[in-house]
């Protein structure tokens, strides 16, 4: 049992937090979720020169390698950030995909160029269905004279209005799922675009009669590949959902020391000192549970994953929310408030909790392996 | 970064294992299993000349006064192992409580006579800190120590003693003094249970059974060589010794004993043409409290980590405590409600005492002893966040 980090883990910390408060405060970072895009293509730039982009790609292939654990501090450092550039969609989840999937040249065609961050690709996955169960895939591909038809719909797919790259996942037999790489501007391909809960953009993808060449189908065993891919990412999330966390209690903490009401700090009131005791608590088992889903979601074993990273989510959607609803009770008024960063943390916990099977699916999917086992 | 136990930690765990495999005598560990302790103060004693004859009579001391000098992770492993073999538990008193005052603030005769007594299981300790009106605002007790040549004469009264019935020795806080802060009037004494003039009265709990006691102490004569430490600064003591025994306050152990028990009790249990087990409801319940205790296992090492790398200050605990007793309390509430309305039943025809229902009673104390988890939050509050 060892909880520390190696020298090159920290340094990754260190590095994103510096760039973080030097170039992305709070209120850059409001400038770019008004702007018109609601990401910054010069901080994406920068974050590949720093090699960010880069760590999901093994180091044979040019990348950093830098593994779950890795992910996971970078991760931290923009859950504390509340970045809004695809880094989960692109730098991690598509990332991943293409890694486990793709053919050599496929790599290099879209590797480096995710490393550099002059490729944007998304994972277009989630649907209606995926709700109940990650693998229930509606969309569909059938074989035409050179290539793929592929028709279906694709809900909320996060930082999809600034890919460059979809990968489209479809059934492509009753008991088979294939992944499919389709340009942006194919004919037959839509976006409906959106702003999510936690201020980032996302589209409703729409395929329709989408043709795309034999070549556009990543190989291997995608089902197996997208079950990886996903706990990979939902660790990742866990990552970024735990830097909220941690920032949200510390602002808390923060404000009611500063803010008097009946000549006292109300940190100085009991009945608010235990409410933040207990946030610490479910901050702690949050952090708990984040090492657990980081550790576990490379484990071969997919039920071992399953079970480890589905208690990591549904434990850790408590903890957001508990700690999220207790900030902004504790900020009062202010908490309610767009000015105040904590309805922005606040928010963007809220989106962790919806995203990736919502905490009741998660304790459903933990409780089912109960009987199992 | 690694969540397992290294090659080393887990020999160790085998090796413990093995040991409660052979060394644990059926009937203690069959007594344990049933929560039967009708044979406890004999069963623990035994069981403490077992681990003391294989030289792991205590964990947690230094290898020159008799332990281990084991590093806090395998005394959590050991700690785990032994509450998952259904071992009894040590009593703290003496292992836990009195003896590292003992080592740290003890006087050499007073080291040379108790700890090798405490380790061989030759005296039961119990514990006298609480009063009537003093439990959590500990330091307001009352109870009299007055200076009469070489002797204290004690008079007052103390309770919540936790099975003082068996002891032979009890350490009581005692004032000396009560003319400045209440904090520095206090002495840390030693008192042999047979003096004159100590009455202990058991007192019957809500679960019907007999744990805890009052004291009365009338005109109590003890000599001055038994106090610890210079008089008055027996808050001092007090405080060091709350700041130990702490490596096993989360309770991993016994939670994951009980939660397996838990499993086995609803699998057994019909509902609705399946069993507890697949009822959705009741079975997400179960994993509900199985998540959290893996958290807390994993944050529970987190701190025995740190600690090792002389990381953290201490008051974590205060959160594994919380975090552990509730967790307890939950696994023995979903215990009693596998039994439905059978858990109605408190004592059958034979007068037997149903577990499920009886543990839940009496687990209650969980958030109540040993600083409240009230008490455990303002810790927090105030030490670590700031407040």
């Amino acid at each position: 049992m060892d909880f520390s980090f190696s020298d090159e883990q920290q340094m990754l910390l260190d590095t994103t937090r510096r760039f973080i408060s030097e170039r992305y405060d709070f209120d850059y970072r409001n400038k770019v979720r008004d702007s018109e895009t609601g990401w910054s293509r010069e901080i994406w730039t920068a974050l590949g020169e720093l090699g960010l982009l880069a760590l999901n790609i093994p180091e044979q292939d040019g990348g950093i390698g830098a593994g779950a654990v890795g992910t996971m501090l970078v991760g931290n450092a923009i859950g504390e950030g509340l970045l809004l550039e695809p880094f989960l969609s692109s730098a991690v989840i598509a990332t991943q995909a293409i890694v486990e999937l793709a053919s050599a040249q496929q790599r290099e065609q879209w590797l480096p160029a995710l490393a550099s961050g002059e490729l944007i690709a998304v994972l277009a996955h989630d649907e209606t269905a995926t709700r109940e169960n990650s693998l229930q895939v509606e969309t569909r591909a059938v074989r035409d004279v050179d290539g793929w038809r592929i028709d279906g719909n694709k809900s909320v797919v996060y930082h999809a209005p600034a890919a460059n790259l979809l990968l489209v996942s479809a059934r492509i037999a009753e008991n088979d799922i294939g992944l499919f790489a389709i340009p942006h501007d194919a004919a037959g391909l839509q976006l409906l675009p959106c702003v999510t809960v936690d201020e980032q953009r996302a589209a409703a993808v729409l395929l329709q009669d989408v043709h795309v060449g034999a070549d556009a189908r990543l190989g291997g065993d995608a089902k197996v590949a997208l079950q990886s891919v996903l706990d990979i990412g939902l660790a990742a999330l866990c990552a970024e959902a735990f830097g909220a966390m941690q920032k949200i209690l510390t602002a808390t903490i923060e404000y009611s020391r500063s803010r008097v009401q009946f000549g006292a700090p109300i940190g100085s009131f009991q009945a608010l000192q235990h409410r933040m005791a207990e946030m610490l608590m479910h901050l702690e088992q949050a952090r708990s549970m984040s090492y657990l889903a980081t550790s576990q979601c490379t484990d071969p074993d997919p039920l071992a994953r399953r079970a480890a990273l589905s208690a990591a989510k549904a434990l850790m959607g408590q903890a957001a929310r508990y700690i999220g609803q207790q900030a902004v009770q504790l900020h009062g008024g202010m908490g309610m408030t767009d000015e105040l960063n904590v309805s922005h943390y606040f928010k963007r916990l809220l989106a962790f909790e919806l995203r990736y099977g919502n905490t009741d699916r998660h304790l459903e999917t933990y409780r089912q392996q109960l009987h199992a086992a | 970064m690694d969540l397992d136990f290294n090659a080393e930690e887990l020999a160790f765990r085998d090796q413990v294992r093995e040991f409660l495999a052979t060394a644990l005598p059926a009937e203690i560990r069959d007594r344990m299993h049933r929560s039967d302790d009708s044979h406890i103060r004999d069963d623990i004693q035994n069981w403490q000349k077992i681990l003391h004859a294989k030289g792991w009579g205590a964990p947690a001391w230094p290898v020159e006064f008799g332990g281990t000098g084991w590093s806090k992770t395998e005394q959590y492993i050991f700690e785990t192992e032994c509450a998952l073999a259904d071992a009894p538990a040590q009593l703290a008193f003496g292992v836990k409580m009195v003896a590292p005052v003992l080592m740290r603030y003890g006087s050499p005769q007073q080291q040379q006579y108790f700890l090798p007594r405490i380790l061989a299981a030759d005296d039961w300790w119990c514990q006298g800190y609480s009063e009537p009106g003093s439990g959590s605002d500990l330091a307001s007790l009352k109870m009299k120590a007055e200076r009469d040549g070489d002797e204290y004469v004690l008079n007052g009264q103390k309770v919540w003693n936790t099975l003082g019935q068996f002891a032979d020795w009890i350490f009581c806080l005692v004032r000396t003094d009560s003319s400045g802060k209440p904090q520095r009037g206090i002495s840390f004494l030693l008192i042999d249970m047979k003096t004159p003039g100590i009455t202990v009265r058991p007192t019957r709990l809500l679960d019907g059974t007999f744990e805890v006691n009052e004291i009365w102490f009338d005109n109590v004569r003890v000599p001055v060589s038994n106090r610890i430490g210079e008089e008055n600064a027996g808050w001092t003591y007090a405080k060091f010794l709350l700041g130990h025994e702490r490596t096993n306050i989360a309770g991993i152990g016994a939670s994951k004993r009980e939660l397996a028990r838990l499993k086995q009790m609803a699998a057994a249990q019909p509902k609705a043409g399946a069993t507890m087990l697949q009822d959705p409801l009741f079975a997400t319940r179960i994993a509900q409290v199985e998540i959290e205790l893996r958290a807390l296992e994993i944050t529970n090492m987190r701190v025995i980590f740190a600690e090792a790398k002389k990381q953290a200050p201490g008051p974590e605990a205060s959160m594994l405590k919380i975090r552990g007793t509730e967790i307890m309390q939950r696994l023995s509430e979903l215990q009693m409600e596998v039994l439905g309305a059978d858990a109605l039943i408190y004592r059958d025809t034979s007068g037997e005492i149903a577990r499920e229902t009886s543990t839940y009673l009496n687990l209650r104390k969980l958030s109540i002893f040993g600083g409240s988890n009230e008490i455990q939050r303002n810790i927090i509050a105030q030490m670590i966040l700031g407040l």
